[in-house]
């Protein structure tokens, strides 16, 4: 068995990365990921990889879009205002089909904002900040384990589908300290012969996202990746659903302001009410199978957010009769509060 | 005619592709690629070869290249180069830039990538001029140049003056190669395959960063004949650009 150990969110995601076989890292400073680029520049080295401080969130994503495009596992991280800056590379990285991990450790905004947690930038996650008709896989870690855990994830379903995969945390999970047990390299070994190494006994490689003529190609490759996004869409949706069985009153949120909730569900039940938790793990795609099956028997649905209402968007989307879906955040750095969150629930039984 | 004691003297580079481009007539795009190409191939790497095209009139230059080639956003072809070169060192990576995309929109790649003393070859078009998007001031179009956006030509006071990319880069420590040169006549285009040369033979020699300013032509746009355009860049551009090597480490 493995010891546990006690580790801040952005340095188990920081080690988990390394034990994913990820050896390039290239990123740009901003609080509150500090953390994960000084933990990558003092490990790479150690382990034949290659930190690189980069002269900005612009050159960093392209850093790792021209490291993925040779091949390598690779990760960026950064916060809100940072990944707004990544957009343009994520949406070439979506175009040219290039595999990679960014982490996005929310901050309050708009602008500036602040440097408190927050989940602001849901929509800016799951619709595509960057241009064009592209989606990017999105995981919800809650926990300083999935911090690790869904980073081993990402890189394989990274490679596995060609796609840019978001790990999105906030401000309070990634400085957050948890006893974990580091996972285990998952093993699976991806053959990446699209890859720029040189074109030597082969036909010369091309990564690139132009298509000039539009009724012959760029569709046809706007279509190949439809297909891609509906197969991620049919396989890869994940949550957790907590005391949802019997629900009458069911709480849907992710990260930090799942744990939330879920202190509020274990208050509720032990007042006899019966709350439950849906608790998302994907993003995108969103979990709406699982939803409305841990939905099937609520009277209400409270979605609790850090932001003024983003992910209630695709509840309302995706539950029958959406009349039930109700709404409780914090946002600009503010936490929702547990009381509150019981308040809203008992309210809605008289 | 008899012709079987001919010998075979010149043919097409193997690192080009046998293919018309899409260059106006009397652009030095072409030129520069078959002398890229050529570099390439008597050096004999165009199996570890990398291309990395700009946002530009070149963004296509990977189908003319018969080597790997990697396309980039706007400005951002020193990074991708930088994630490529770092992974596999023994490739050889070329990042192909317009001044538009090295020294407007790409500035901080450009300076930053020369900084670290990247194991790369630049090689910058400099033709005064965006060409793919119209005819647009560039960052190193003329004073009084007239453009699509400077329709009473570029005015210092207003909008700043040409910047010489090869004297900025020539402020920083880290580059081995810093060398502008034309392809507006015949003697000057052997020169400038001389410096693409020099700064490929460098990288395969693990010394470092090589910078190789081309000034271009782009007649489309500056609404000139060929031999005008070359003739333009002689006159006009050598003056406020001069040729020559800056540094040869």
């Amino acid at each position: 068995m493995s010891e546990k150990i006690l580790m801040k969110g952005n340095e188990a995601l920081g080690e988990a990365a390394i034990i994913a076989g990820c050896r390039f890292y290239f990123g740009y400073p901003i609080t509150p990921q500090n953390e994960v680029p000084a933990y990558m520049s003092r490990r790479l080295p150690r382990v034949g990889g290659t930190f690189l401080q980069a002269e900005s969130e612009l050159a960093a994503i392209n850093m790792v879009y021209g490291a993925s495009a040779a091949g390598a596992r690779v990760m960026t991280s950064s916060s809100s205002p940072g990944i707004s800056l990544k957009q343009e590379g994520l949406s070439y990285i979506a175009g040219a089909e290039l595999p990679c991990v960014v982490v996005n450790i929310m901050r309050g905004g708009p602008g500036l904002g602040n440097i408190a947690g927050s989940q602001g930038d849901y929509f800016q996650s799951t619709r595509g900040g960057g241009n064009g008709d592209y989606r990017q896989l999105v995981l919800t870690p809650a926990t300083v384990q999935e911090m690790a855990d869904l980073t081993l994830l990402a890189f394989d379903l990274a490679d596995e589908y060609r796609i840019a995969v978001l790990i999105l945390g906030d401000g309070y999970l990634g400085q957050i300290s948890e006893a974990l047990t580091l996972p285990k390299p998952t093993g699976k070994v991806f053959e990446k012969p699209w890859a720029l190494t040189g074109a030597k006994g082969r036909k010369p490689n091309k990564v690139a996202s132009l298509r000039l003529v539009p009724e012959t190609s760029l569709e046809e490759l706007n279509l190949v990746l439809n297909e891609k996004y509906k197969k991620i869409s049919a396989k890869e949706c994940r949550s957790e659903s907590y005391l949802t069985e019997d629900a009458e009153y069911l709480l849907v949120a992710y990260g930090t302001s799942s744990r939330i909730c879920r202190e509020a569900v274990n208050e509720l039940r032990e007042e006899g009410i019966k709350a439950g938790l849906f608790r998302l793990i994907t993003a995108w795609p969103f979990p709406a199978e699982a939803l409305q099956i841990a939905s099937a028997k609520a009277k209400k649905i409270l979605t609790v957010e850090m932001s003024l209402g983003q992910m209630i968007e695709d509840v309302k989307l995706s539950v029958k009769d959406p009349e039930r879906v109700d709404f409780y955040g914090r946002s600009g750095g503010m936490l929702p509060e547990t009381d509150e969150i019981k308040r809203r629930i008992k309210a809605y039984g008289n | 005619m008899e012709t079987k004691n001919f010998k075979y003297v010149y043919d097409r580079p193997e690192a080009l592709v046998d293919k018309v481009t899409h260059y106006c007539p009397g652009c030095g795009h072409g030129i520069v690629h078959k002398l890229l190409a050529e570099v390439i191939d008597e050096l004999g790497v165009r199996e570890k070869a990398i291309i990395i095209a700009p946002v530009g009139c070149s963004v296509l230059i990977y189908d003319y290249m018969n080597f790997d080639g990697c396309e980039a956003s706007h400005g951002r072809a020193p990074a991708v180069a930088t994630g490529l070169k770092r992974v596999n060192p023994d490739n050889v990576v070329i990042s192909y830039q317009g001044d538009g995309d090295l020294l407007a929109i790409g500035t901080a790649e450009a300076v930053h990538v020369a900084n670290r003393g990247e194991n790369i070859t630049t090689i910058f078009i400099n033709n005064a001029i965006y060409g793919m998007t119209g005819g647009q001031m560039a960052p190193t179009t003329m004073e009084k140049q007239i453009t699509a956006t400077t329709p009473y030509g570029r005015d210092p006071m207003d909008v700043g003056f040409p910047i010489r990319g090869c004297e900025l880069l020539n402020t920083l420590e880290a580059p081995v190669f810093i060398e502008r040169c034309s392809i507006y006549d015949f003697k000057n285009t052997l020169k400038t395959k001389k410096a693409i040369k020099k700064g490929i033979k460098n990288q395969i020699e693990g010394r470092g960063y090589s910078f190789i300013e081309v000034l271009s032509t782009c007649p489309t746009n500056w609404g000139m004949k060929p031999q005008e355009a070359a003739n333009w860049v002689k006159d006009t551009m050598v003056p406020y650009y001069p040729l020559g090597n800056f540094r040869d480490n």
